[in-house]
């Protein structure tokens, strides 16, 4: 009898439903954590100055919100209501400490190269958002998806805006110079306030309009 | 069916949780603090042998070549004195900070090979969110800056945080010609907003150009090496270093302060 039920369980539920799926895609353009959710946008302006610092911060956020998410989702029938939020932050700020103690001991450079991120994490607010939005309602696994879905979407919109800003405010990508000598030589200047925090909210803002523009659903009616 | 909304259940579970994560914290610390604190000792090495021989080495390579290159050091107060029994390497100088200024002590690590000789300063400074620190080498002549190494704990990256990069770094190279001393007065080493001091005057041997957008980290860099090359003058004249140097600087036939 048991067995057969587990069979009948294989069966209708693949390792990825469509609904699991969509936990992953939707963060990426309706649902995006900075562009549609306003969330995590102190970040989006304070590291996008350059490519690598973004990249790392998006990893280590990715990394941090789907932990959190499954460590929240795990526990989400013990926490009294009352203390939630201050769970969920002694939770996400114990994550990112291991995060923090375990890269500085084994992987130096690394941490160096962080240096301020991995604090910062504690104070996104997409953490939080997630963890309350999402996790405390939800079982460990689509809360892991969910993690991971709203960090790549935050990711995407930090390495878009970290790119262009890089490349008109410095010239180059993830260091590498794209716009050469002779640019500058025939009279081309790097747009210095590329590098300052306005632009990169000028950035996430020209993002949003585009993809309202495109996206049908975004659109509020009047 | 226990009421997770009582006030007993809130703090017990509040305890019970606070414990376990202070417990698992404590248990991560003991793990990696060791490895994480010989890492920063070799960092140290490295960062004090980079700046003498104006190359970045690995800190593996550092921690090896150190005791060959490296084999005195001095340590003084911001008067010139000399404190005798001191292990400059082991200075601790977040803690000298804290000190009165008259009492805050200063290291400099003599580099030796075979005839060259070089001087490295360590220093630390505040910048915009947190410590910056580094090391400047001067060349035997007391005079040119050979190269400078500098480090942040956390600032603004892209911003403050270029302070560690080449782009940065190498303004302080030899064959950029920068001087501590203009004529036989001490100047130090500046570091201005870009464009300031015109590159064809005088006092262009005596500034480098900050950071654009990491303003507060630079004028950090500046009061450092200001702070701690001033140290250094007085260390200089008050032990007779300067005139050796100046003695044998005439014979070489080199125009020094």
């Amino acid at each position: 009898m048991s067995t057969e039920t587990i069979a009948i369980e294989k069966v209708r539920k693949p390792l990825f439903t469509a609904k699991d799926r969509k936990l992953i895609t939707d963060p990426l353009n309706d649902d995006n954590p900075i562009t549609v959710q306003v969330l995590g946008i102190c970040s989006a302006l304070a590291v996008t100055v350059q490519v690598k610092p973004a990249l790392f911060m998006c990893l280590g956020l990715t990394f941090v919100v789907a932990m959190g998410n499954f460590v929240i989702s795990l526990i989400r029938n013990l926490i009294p209501s009352r203390v939630r939020i201050i769970v969920q932050l002694v939770v996400v700020a114990a994550l990112v400490t291991v995060v923090d103690q375990a890269l500085k001991a084994y992987a130096y450079d690394v941490s160096k190269e962080l240096s301020v991120f991995v604090g910062l994490i504690i104070t996104n607010c997409i953490v939080m958002g997630r963890l309350e939005a999402f996790a405390l309602a939800n079982k460990p696994g689509p809360s892991v998806l969910d993690g991971i879905g709203n960090g790549l979407g935050y990711s995407l919109i930090l390495v878009a805006v970290a790119a262009v800003r890089e490349l008109l405010g410095s010239g180059s990508i993830l260091g590498f110079p794209i716009i050469g000598q002779w640019a500058l030589d025939l009279g081309y200047k790097h747009n210095g306030l590329f590098v300052l925090p306005p632009m990169a909210l000028i950035m996430v803002g020209i993002i949003i309009w585009i993809q309202r523009s495109k996206n049908q659903k975004l659109i509020e009616a009047n | 069916m226990v009421n997770k909304e009582s006030n007993s259940y809130t703090l017990i579970f509040s305890a019970v949780l606070v414990v376990l994560v202070g417990v698992l914290l404590t248990v991560v610390f003991e793990i990696t603090n060791a490895p994480y604190e010989k890492s920063v000792e070799m960092e140290k090495r490295q960062n004090i042998l980079s700046a003498a021989l104006g190359k970045s080495l690995t800190r593996e390579e550092a921690d090896e070549q150190f005791d060959k290159f490296i084999k005195q050091s001095k340590v003084y107060k911001a008067d010139g004195a000399e404190v005798v029994g001191i292990d400059a390497f082991n200075l601790d100088l977040a803690k000298e900070m804290k000190k009165p200024e008259a009492e805050q002590m200063y290291p400099m690590f003599i580099f030796q090979d075979g005839s060259t000789t070089r001087y490295i300063l360590g220093m630390r400074g505040t910048g915009l969110w947190g410590p910056i620190w580094g090391y400047i080498a001067i060349e035997s002549d007391l005079n040119s800056v050979y190269y400078a190494i500098f480090d942040h704990k956390g600032e603004t990256p892209g911003l403050g945080a270029e302070i560690k990069q080449a782009i940065f770094q190498d303004q302080f190279a030899l064959s950029k010609g920068k001087k501590i001393y203009q004529e036989s007065e001490f100047r130090g080493v500046f570091v201005e907003k870009k464009g300031k001091t015109p590159e064809t005057s005088e006092g262009y041997k005596h500034v480098v150009n900050g950071i654009s957008g990491g303003t507060i980290t630079s004028d950090g860099v500046n009061n450092m090496l200001q702070k701690y090359l001033k140290a250094f003058d007085a260390f200089i004249k008050k032990s007779g270093l300067l005139s050796t140097a100046q003695q044998a600087n005439l014979t070489s036939n080199v125009v020094i302060p």
